[in-house]
């Protein structure tokens, strides 16, 4: 399986490719990449030296033009195609069927992924990318069980690329409009959740308060781990008391399950976190080499390794494994 | 107050009320010249922060009687060392010396030492998140390069530094996410 990984800046980039990725994906710095972050992201100048470079260490680079391209403005999706292609991307990351279609048409040698933001989760949505635009993979959102991707993978004639570390979405992918009801802004459209602009931190009576926009998201005690200010881990009062409605603020960590998904037939592992600093790459992608590893050579994968970098200092394994039902 | 299980080391406590009788103007001066120093090799992080290089930044290390106040243009950056924070800040990250420099040199992320409270951030977060950004991508070893310009004398001063505050390795071993 290959281990495909987070870079938002050439820096992280380098730093992925020394802690043993096969494949980093990264985007450029604008609307077109769903990290659409202040200070994050590639000029078209460091995406073709980062990319050369990658190639020079034996890495892949994959480019994330993953956003929904905005009535009146597909140009710039267009051209971040052709700038991709030009930089030598070794495979496109698209959501929209629109640049889908773009790329299947004006460069058809180039290798096309089905981002997660195309919330593709059923062998015939996934078989109609395939079909249609020769997409050679697909990245499944996080709403499956493990039985479900492997039967998924057996059904398509394409890859299948799954999470398995980092944050983690309310299982809407693409199709989330939270962020979007609160700021105006939206991962689909403009490349980031909850946007740092909309986001206030105060300390009140001991507590870190958190807002995003108008809404007060969470409160923390003293000594309480923090979480990002998104509306699907926010802590609300209800007449049942307080609480996560939706969701805890907690990340996906699958290491416990790499036996199972190899077994299930999937192609690709990704870490989740091109808006992370470069010691988070580099111990996240280092830590996943080393369980790759193992589970190779047939030794027990090491677990939890990771909690101090997960949001909510918690992990969970996710939909993988539906305890719910 | 950070989660009980916190890798953060402090400064020590001798180092801290020494550090009260300091006095500021030397230091101010010494940090401009490294920030200067800075400037001429890390030009990319100016590209980086783009219009908040406007914005003024409160650095507080609250293990240190002192703080710092960071205006980063492009043509004339400058840092003033105070004794308090001013209130006319666009943003303030305060965290123990160890964690700010840490996540300069790569060694800590910044997204963990705020999950694990080891760093508080307030004010303007697009600066924030663009100062954070910026800095991580430059690669800027503060340290080192704070010392360089004082020739043969730059190694035995960063290993005193380094002594006090941490080396990026040991923090590397200690958890780079903070919080175990």
């Amino acid at each position: 399986m290959e281990l495909i990984c987070p870079a938002g800046t050439p820096s992280a980039l380098r730093d992925a490719v020394a802690a043993g990725a096969d494949a980093i994906y990264c985007g450029f710095s604008d609307e077109t990449n769903a990290r659409n972050f202040p200070g994050l992201n590639f000029s078209r100048a460091e995406m073709a030296e980062s990319i050369a470079h990658a190639h020079d260490e034996g890495a892949l680079v994959l480019v994330a033009i993953n956003t929904f391209a905005r009535a009146g403005g597909f140009e710039l999706w267009q051209r971040a195609v052709d700038d991709a292609v030009d930089a030598k991307a070794d495979a496109l990351i698209v959501a929209d069927v629109g640049v889908m279609e773009y790329v299947a048409r004006a460069h058809p040698q180039q290798r096309l992924h089905v981002s997660v933001q195309a919330a593709a989760a059923n062998p015939d949505a996934i078989q109609f990318y395939v079909d249609r635009f020769n997409a050679k993979r697909v990245v499944l959102p996080r709403v499956l069980s493990v039985p479900e991707i492997a039967a998924i993978a057996k059904a398509v004639k394409c890859e299948t690329e799954v999470f398995i570390f980092g944050g983690l979405c309310v299982m809407e992918e693409g199709r989330c409009s939270l962020s979007s009801y609160a700021t105006g802004k939206s991962p689909n459209m403009d490349g980031v959740c909850s946007p740092a602009s909309h986001i206030q931190y105060r300390e009140e009576n001991g507590m870190l308060v958190s807002r995003l926009g108008e809404f007060t998201i969470n409160k923390f005690a003293n000594g309480e781990a923090a979480a990002y200010p998104t509306l699907c881990k926010g802590r609300y009062q209800t007449s049942e008391g307080a609480g996560y409605l939706f969701e805890d603020p907690s990340s996906l960590d699958a290491t416990t399950m790499l036996p199972e998904l190899k077994k299930a037939g999937v192609s690709a592992l990704k870490i989740e976190g091109r808006q992370r600093g470069r010691a988070y790459i580099e111990r996240v992608v280092r830590t996943f080499r080393q369980a790759l590893s193992a589970l190779d050579q047939g030794l027990p994968v090491p677990s939890d390794a990771l909690r101090g970098l997960s949001e909510g200092q918690s992990t969970t394994v996710g939909a993988y494994k539906k305890t719910w039902r | 107050m950070s989660v009980s299980n916190s890798s953060v080391t402090r400064m020590p406590v001798p180092l801290a009320l020494a550090a009260r009788v300091l006095p500021l103007l030397p230091l101010q001066v010494l940090l401009n010249i490294c920030l200067g120093e800075i400037r001429s090799r890390h030009p990319r992080i100016f590209d980086r922060l783009g219009s908040h290089t406007s914005k003024r930044y409160g650095l507080e290390p609250t293990d240190l009687p002192i703080a710092f106040v960071l205006e980063p243009r492009r043509m004339n950056p400058r840092i003033t060392a105070v004794r308090t924070l001013p209130s006319n800040l666009d943003a303030r990250i305060a965290g123990p010396l160890s964690a700010l420099i840490g996540m300069t040199d790569g060694s800590y992320d910044g997204d963990a030492l705020f999950f694990s409270r080891d760093i508080h951030v307030d004010g303007d977060m697009e600066a924030v998140v663009a100062l954070r950004n910026a800095i991580d991508d430059s690669r800027v070893d503060f340290l080192s390069e704070s010392v360089v310009w004082l020739g043969p004398l730059a190694a035995p001063i960063e290993r005193l530094l380094r002594s006090i505050v941490g080396s990026s390795s040991l923090r590397h071993e200690m958890g780079a996410g903070g919080g175990g």
